[in-house]
């Protein structure tokens, strides 16, 4: 195939239903995606643990988020508990490794399929109600799981927390910054093709069909209970995996971590990125990761003329998010996703951009 | 059993749930003419309880001229917040919508805390007795004020639907936007006002709680309590939220009660609400006096 005919195209010239359901888009963007991988791989021996650190987070954040797209942006409904799973897969991880002398690397896995269970117990209701009632069912069940994780010392530690082991492969254990990204990073690549995958198989293709209209979609012979329920557990399989990558870095897990707050950060993150889309979940969540820190940046410089301003960094941080939330809702609603579709149209029509 | 105590507590009970009441009907409001679902009604009574503070504090006002100061404050706030946040999102999903709400209540919430610091804030003393005695059960004066308002605010509302000719328009804009738009009401406007009532009637019952246990940002968690409350009455009736709000407060303080006399768990009189929400939820999502949602395909 040559280049130019592959790359710079300007509409739709897929001719088959395979060419449509690749996990890329376009070969293009597959080569992309394999250079950016590549270029992470060197990573952390280019960077200092500030900046390791931060992909790291935005590695298993990233995870959990593109549960949560799953879950509101390819299925239509909506959890306001997403913190509460994350929360569960790290004790969970941590309570099976601890007790069961099971490796982290297995109950990484297992603790995502603990979640999973927790997810679609909390997900029955949502056979029945939707929208803004499953909104507040979810709420419910995050103040419920965090009052869980206060109280069932046997499973969390109740409110002393409870610690995590590092990761150790045969004989070699990943206890630093720089080995850890790793981790992360194969979990990351190995989460994000699944998801992709899962979107264009026939499940995935039943989520987006239970989305844009669940009575044709119940018409044409989709069981709506069955895929409801099934794609709270996909998203909180997701939170689980990343809440368990997420308890081993720290190597400790209290519950003051997984609250309301943080659930709300999830759902900023996918509104910022883009519902339903698995590129733009990966963007808003650096968008999220990376607010705070540039606050944070942009306070210490300015913190020197103005003295009110350090104390307030904290509140700063939170306000920052409430208002990228807001502004992204009123002047894009369709994400950075989005905005990056228009970049790149632009400079494929430029200079006829009609 | 301790009679004299579960007797204090369902007193209690009924006086807090009145305020959730409250608190519920405000949020029904905005939901019933809007369609909006307020996730920061918590925070209109944060912002009317500090609000009267600093008029209180801050600039040494009597208590009346605050409170009304802090009324007419929560009035214009409800029609800006309206007009600039919310008109843009008119016609938008709902999840679109309920995130906004979220949005604004974590920037209200941090901005408030910076402003005003973390630490609870105690009232200066309004009335000359905190409590009054009444059959042998100490109530709060605080509580029989906001008790005593609650009801007037009830009844006003229940006026104000019935015999106004704005209630009448709202009440009609709630059934069908396009019919009452095509009838010359002005949808915005409607709007605007059940932003601005909502506001005024949360920011009372925030500085109530205030004044009875100091103000601090633990408030708004009251604007969580609601939605057990709202979703137990049925999510579009009015009556229902006042309802549903005095259960939840009396369920919360016989949680209290049961917790402290056996079980000893600690949080239950937290948590129990949304137990019973969950539960609601799963039999009738509908509430007690909702409008049932009959979908046919």
């Amino acid at each position: 195939m040559s280049l130019t005919a592959d790359s710079m195209r300007c509409g739709e010239f897929r001719t088959t239903y395979k060419a449509d359901t690749t996990i890329f888009p376009t070969p293009r963007s597959r080569n992309f995606a394999i250079a950016g991988l590549i270029v992470l791989l060197f990573a952390p021996h280019v960077l200092d643990t500030y900046y390791t650190n931060l992909l790291i987070q935005i590695g298993y954040y990233g995870i959990a988020a593109l549960g949560l797209n799953i879950l509101v942006g390819f299925s239509g409904q909506i959890s306001l508990g997403h913190s509460a799973f994350f929360g569960f897969g790290a004790f969970a991880s941590a309570w099976i490794s601890n007790n069961f002398g099971v490796p982290v690397i297995l109950a990484i896995p297992l603790a995502g399929l603990m979640t999973t269970a927790v997810g679609m117990i909390v997900g029955i209701p949502a056979a029945r109600i939707k929208g803004l009632y499953l909104a507040i069912a979810t709420l419910a069940a995050q103040f419920i799981l965090e009052d869980f994780f206060n109280r069932a010392d046997w499973f969390s530690g109740g409110s002393a927390g409870s610690v995590a082991q590092p990761l150790n492969l045969f004989g070699f254990v990943f206890a630093t910054d720089k080995s850890y990204f790793y981790v992360v990073l194969f979990f990351m690549v190995v989460m994000y093709l699944a998801g992709s995958n899962l979107l264009r198989s026939r499940d995935g293709r039943a989520f987006v069909a239970v989305r844009d209209h669940y009575l044709s979609a119940e018409i044409m012979g989709i069981n709506l209970t069955k895929y409801r329920i099934l794609a709270f557990g996909v998203s909180s399989f997701y939170a689980g995996i990343g809440g368990a990558l997420f308890g081993h870095y720290l190597g400790f897990v209290s519950a003051e971590g997984f609250t309301i707050l943080l659930s709300i950060q999830f759902l900023a993150m996918i509104i910022i990125g883009g519902l339903g889309s698995v590129m733009g979940t990966l963007l808003g969540t650096v968008f999220i990761v990376l607010l705070p820190e540039v606050m944070e940046a942009l306070m210490t410089t300015l913190g020197s003329q103005l003295p009110g301003l350090e104390r307030g960094v904290s509140y700063l941080k939170e306000m920052a998010i409430g208002l990228a939330i807001v502004l992204f809702l009123i002047f894009e609603p369709d994400g950075l996703a989005h905005r990056w579709k228009q970049i790149k149209a632009y400079w494929k029509l430029y200079p006829f951009s009609y | 059993m301790n009679w004299q105590l579960l007797l204090q507590l369902i007193v209690n009970g009924v006086i807090i749930g009145v305020l959730y009441g409250v608190v519920a009907m405000s949020f029904v409001l905005i939901y019933k003419s809007t369609q909006v679902v307020n996730f920061a009604q918590g925070e209109f009574l944060l912002i009317g309880a500090w609000v009267c503070w600093a008029m209180l504090v801050h600039f040494g006002l009597p208590f009346w001229l605050g409170f009304v100061l802090t009324l007419a404050f929560m009035f214009v706030f409800g029609i800006l917040l309206q007009m600039v946040v919310l008109r843009p999102m008119i016609g938008e999903p709902i999840i679109s919508v309920i995130m906004l709400t979220i949005g604004l209540s974590i920037f209200f919430k941090a901005g408030i805390s910076w402003i005003f610091g973390e630490y609870v804030q105690p009232f200066p003393s309004v009335f000359p007795r905190e409590s009054i005695n009444i059959w042998g059960l100490n109530v709060q004066t605080a509580y029989l004020m906001s008790f005593v308002i609650s009801l007037l605010i009830m009844v006003g509302f229940y006026a104000f639907f019935k015999y106004s000719r704005m209630g009448l328009a709202m009440r009609a804009t709630a059934f069908d936007q396009q019919v009452a738009a095509s009838l010359g009401i002005s949808v915005h406007r409607v709007f605007a006002l059940a932003w601005a009532i909502s506001a005024v009637v949360s920011a009372v019952a925030g500085v109530t709680i205030g004044i009875v246990n100091g103000v601090s940002s633990a408030l708004s968690f009251i604007g969580i309590k609601v939605f057990p409350a709202a979703i137990l009455g049925g999510l579009d009736s009015i009556v229902g939220a006042i309802v549903g709000g005095l259960i939840i407060g009396v369920l919360e303080n016989a949680a209290q009660f049961v917790d402290g006399e056996w079980l000893h768990w600690g949080n239950l009189y937290n948590i129990l609400p949304f137990y019973v929400l969950v539960v609601i939820l799963m039999i009738r999502p509908y509430g007690l006096f909702g409008t049932e949602d009959i979908e046919r395909i």
